[in-house]
């Protein structure tokens, strides 16, 4: 195989020999930023997760002593050992901000862009290794503060992830809406400027870096959801920015953008014309395509492992690009969809009620593509493949709840009830976090050069998986039950006074479910210094990045960059008619089940189709020094 | 103490794990199964992902089926009868997508896990089918979505002429609703007038406020057109009466509204839940600061007979409130009189309490004082 040849080549010749700092600190190189991303994601999902865990704890055992958590949660909790109602909303807040943004917007899209973009498309590194370190510093930065608010007096923004105003605008509103807010908006606006430097980064790789070959239509399905991922990015990131400007000009400077006709505190306010409507437009023009943000590059790292842990191409290549792009556009005119109940003019609902409908039509199609790669394939069950097909699952279950919340008439009811929360976790969350596992399961090797074990991440993935519907699943009915969101508790109402068993059942799923993700953690540090040592090409997969190098250096390739001849899903290709005559039974049995991209035609004449064999002589032409490389 | 035996046995657990850990994975470099495609393990997934497809799906049908009165809250209004319709189609159309995809899903990894005997087949696309399963969901989506639009179409248009009119305006944390009184007209409100006294801003130079009532619940007529105008003091807040289906949000600075028509008195429904202690019940749905959970209101409905009579017991706000009657400019003060009948004597009081009576002849005096 050509990947042996050119692992023994003199490896050391790209690599920078800087010290520490440059190395692994302020590094440029895309595969120590994709790490960087990584960890600070890793992290950032267990203080997330921490906090969910609180208030589950809140909401399934209202009246447990919460005094043990005095150490950590101080005055927010009080003399009886009760949670600060406000608190409770803080906790809210948080954990939808960091889920939201910090873990499945940099952490996903930042691990897997950076380290795949460059390897999986044949570059030595991100257009701008610069602007990518940049990317990595302004998200920690960013990071910082919004860790340094939740530490605050008054507590951290507290007006839910979504911040509406007034009641963000108005430090009387709420304590969090204080110097929390100020800093929610602070930390946010560095990280917008985070992930543009890296979308643009992420763009521009793609387009310009492409190693010879590989065209458009050759891109694995990773790539292109990257790529779509980072648009989408570019264009919605910021008409946030724009929002949280006006916010702050509301807040600070005494503007009304988006305040009017306010009594508060015991005093009118000032402001007059603005319009809370208006930022809720605003925010949701980014936090829908955000959903997107979220989705996309899960889908992307699941149709790469499904196809080559199923040993099958992938069904519908051209498809799955298209419900992309379709689902890329779409993302931008669904937004409204949020904001049935919010007053906005009824006949606003039903264009958005309709455009919202269709794009339950690409994701359709996705669902029934990754159903029939599965269909007569040769299944392994990596747990990369297990947290894909899990992946799938969710997908399934959340988008088909997609189809109430969508239709405007079914919204009124279920809109703000835990019948949305189930939906968004599984469809948006839980599916979005689980393409980001099985991404780390399945890159784990090339990451790190060593493997992570199998066994627990098995033991990983069945937890989580039944864990995560037990939370969720339950949480439908409970919406139905018309159960609002953001609730502290439910006893004042009658109506809402059921549910306290399943409620309770819910927190207890939710609890072993984040304990569970320890089994990860030990996994992921523990191999990466114990595991048993990768192969060159663990999975058998026939994407560039498995060419390289086991631990590949700077620059990737030792030698030339390989290039790409065929598409990346030639797995169990059928050997053709010429040849199943010529080649024995045993032959035909033996051979490999893949064919990288970067092997060229020429070499493959038992199966290569009537209009591929005419490519050879294309192959020549074009280029005979690979041929020579490849001899050598 | 009780602390710290807690905390060797965890740490006790979590060592025992990490050593069967250690053995497991030496065993496997023992066995040499670290080479293989795949191990034992790739059947037990698969036949795992078949045993998780009949509990859940097993659970699912129990549980819906046992507890179907308890996610299901009882249904007081018209246009909800249209939503809930909607609601059981979508979920029936989604149910049976659900199930069949699940079951596609969860029974491939049990035909086709990995055999090295056997290749998988190379499809990589296939028109027909791509076609099949663009157009189908196309179409089942366009009948959802038109039979929605028409729903939504008909609860958002306009409100009949005759329909009861309510204001109801939401504040941190407390809703308040106002009656138009006999007039049927709202009075002007800036909230600039806000005050302690006049906690909605009424204006009372506009004669339309003179016999405006704010009671203590909100009743409405069984069978009639009902307007809720919303609108809000300080932050959003969400008007969300569940068991009339109804939610529209209350902002600040944009009044919104929302028209329905109950269909049950409290009584009926209370006979129908077999609950004697049953109210319907006014919720916020939209996050509004600490006290969010706690925005209750109690809604009762009313056969249109007893709402009229409750009506017309309730005491108008410039007759219950002197220094409400004080914001009336004077050239007005006869009308206010007349129309907020402030002559009216105790045995119209039915909901106010013994303070309110006395306040309401102080009131009285006053303003016959003051002609």
């Amino acid at each position: 195989m050509s990947t042996e040849d050119t692992m023994h080549n003199n490896e050391h010749d790209h690599e920078h020999h800087g010290n520490f700092w440059t190395t692994y600190v302020f590094s440029t190189d895309h595969k120590i930023i994709a790490k960087q991303f990584l960890i600070s994601g890793i992290i950032w999902a267990l203080l997330g997760g921490a906090l969910s865990v609180i208030f589950r704890l809140q909401l399934g055992f209202p009246d447990m002593d919460l005094t043990w958590l005095k150490p950590i949660l101080g005055e927010w909790i009080d003399m009886q050992g009760k949670l600060d109602p406000e608190f409770y909303l803080a906790l809210v807040t948080m954990h939808g901000t960091i889920m939201v943004f910090f873990v499945l917007t940099a952490g996903l899209s930042g691990t897997f862009s950076n380290f795949l973009i460059p390897l999986q498309i044949g570059a030595r590194d991100m257009a701008s290794g610069f602007m990518n370190m940049l990317s990595y510093w302004f998200f920690f930065v960013s990071g910082v503060i919004m860790f340094i608010s939740l530490f605050l007096e008054t507590g951290p923004a507290s007006g839910g992830w979504v911040i509406y105003p007034p009641l963000s605008a108005l430090p009387q509103a709420m304590s969090g809406s204080g110097l929390g807010m100020t800093m929610w908006l602070l930390a946010m606006a560095l990280f917008i400027v985070s992930t543009l430097l890296g979308g643009i980064n992420y763009i521009t790789t793609i387009i310009n870096l492409r190693t010879h070959g590989m065209t458009f239509t050759k891109l694995p399905l990773t790539i292109w959801a990257f790529f779509l991922t980072a648009i989408i990015g570019l264009l919605s990131f910021p008409v946030l920015l724009s929002a949280a400007l006006l916010l702050i000009f509301d807040r600070s400077f005494g503007t009304s953008f988006y305040l009017s006709e306010i009594y508060i505190g015991g005093e009118a306010l000032p402001n007059i014309g603005g319009s809370p409507i208006l930022f809720q437009h605003l925010f949701w023009f980014l936090g829908h395509p955000e959903v997107y943000i979220v989705l996309l590059p899960s889908l992307g790292i699941t149709s790469e492992i499904i196809a080559t842990n199923s040993r099958k191409p992938i069904f519908g290549y051209r498809a799955m690009i298209g419900s992309m792009m379709g689902i890329a556009i779409l993302s931008f005119v669904v937004w409204a969809h949020h904001m049935f109940v919010t007053g906005m003019n009824p006949f606003l609902g039903s264009i958005f009620t309709l455009l919202t409908l269709i794009i339950a039509i690409p994701s359709a199609v996705k669902v029934f593509n990754y159903l029939t790669t599965l269909w007569k394939g040769n299944l392994v069950f990596t747990p990369a493949m297990l947290f894909s097909i899990g992946l799938v699952s969710y997908f399934i279950s959340g988008g088909l709840t997609g189809l109430f919340m969508g239709n405007s008439a079914i919204d009124i009811q279920m809109h703000d009830t835990y019948f949305i929360v189930a939906h968004f976790h599984l469809v948006m969350g839980s599916a979005a976090f689980f393409g980001m596992l099985a991404g780390v399961y399945h890159w784990f090797p090339k990451m790190f050069g060593r493997m992570m074990d199998a066994k627990l991440g098995y033991v990983h993935f069945w937890l989580t998986f039944i864990g995560v519907y037990l939370i969720f699943f339950p949480m439908h009915y409970i919406g139905m039950a018309g159960f609002p969101r953001r609730y502290y508790s439910w006893t004042n109402f009658d109506t809402f006074n059921g549910f306290t068993d399943l409620n309770m059942f819910v927190s207890v799923a939710a609890i072993v479910t984040f304990i569970a993700q320890f089994i990860f953690l030990f996994n992921f540090f523990y191999s990466m210094f114990k595991g048993r040592r990768a192969t060159a090409n663990p999975w058998k997969s026939t994407t560039l990045e498995w060419t390289t190098p086991i631990n590949p250096g700077h620059g990737n390739w030792p030698g030339d960059i390989p290039k790409v001849y065929r598409w990346p899903y030639d797995l169990s290709k059928p050997v053709n008619e010429e040849y199943s005559k010529k080649l024995s039974e045993k032959e035909i049995q033996e051979m490999p089940d893949f064919i990288p991209q970067s092997v060229p035609f020429s070499k493959t004449p038992e199966t290569n189709f009537q209009n591929e064999n005419e490519l050879i002589a294309l192959e020549k032409e074009e280029n005979k020094a690979i041929v020579v490389n490849e001899e050598k | 103490m009780f602390q710290v035996v807690i905390g060797i046995g965890i740490l006790l657990i979590v060592l025992i794990l990490f050593m069967l850990f250690r053995i497991g994975t030496l065993l496997d470099v023992v066995k040499g199964s670290g080479q293989k495609t795949v191990t034992k393990s790739n059947k037990v997934n698969a036949l795992l992902f078949f045993v998780f497809l009949i509990l859940g799906f097993g659970s699912i049908f129990v549980y819906s089926y046992v507890y179907f009165d308890d996610y299901n809250i009882p249904l007081a209004s018209e246009h909800g009868a249209d939503t809930d319709f909607l609601f059981w189609v979508t979920m029936v159309i989604t149910g049976v997508v659900f199930f069949i995809t699940h079951i596609l899903l969860f029974v491939f990894p049990m035909k086709y896990s990995y055999n090295e005997k056997r290749k998988a087949l190379f499809f990589p696309e296939n028109h027909k089918l791509e076609l099949i399963w663009t157009v189908v969901p196309a179409i089942v989506l366009s009948i959802l979505i038109f039979s929605g639009l028409k729903v939504w179409g008909e609860i958002t248009s306009k409100a009949p002429e005759d329909a009861e009119v309510i204001e109801v305006m939401g504040q941190q944390f407390a809703w308040t609703p106002r009656y138009p009184g006999a007039d049927n007209k709202l009075g002007e409100f800036d909230y600039r007038l806000i005050s302690v006294d006049n906690k909605m801003g009424v204006d009372f130079s506009d004669e339309g406020s003179y016999d405006d009532f704010i009671p203590r619940e909100i009743h409405l007529p069984k069978g009639k057109p009902v307007l809720f105008k919303i609108r809000a003091r300080d932050v959003i807040h969400s008007v969300f009466a569940p068991h009339f289906r109804v939610k529209m949000d209350a902002v600040p600075g944009m009044p919104t509204s929302f028209h329905f028509v109950p269909t049950k008195t409290t009584q009926e429904m209370r006979n129908e839940t077999e609950n004697p202690e049953f109210n319907y019940e006014l919720a916020c749905a939209e996050i509004c600061g600490r006290g969010h959970f706690a925005m209750r209101m109690i809604i009762v409905v009313d056969t249109p007979e007893d709402y009229e009579k409750w009506k017309s017991e309730q005491m108008s706000l410039v007759a219950q409130n002197e220094t409400l009657f004080g914001l009336v400019p004077d050239d007005k003060k006869e009308l206010a009189i007349i129309k907020g009948k402030v002559e009216v004597k105790e045995e119209v009081v039915t909901e106010s309490s013994e303070e309110e009576i006395i306040e309401t002849e102080e009131n009285l005096e006053e303003a016959q004082a003051s002609l």
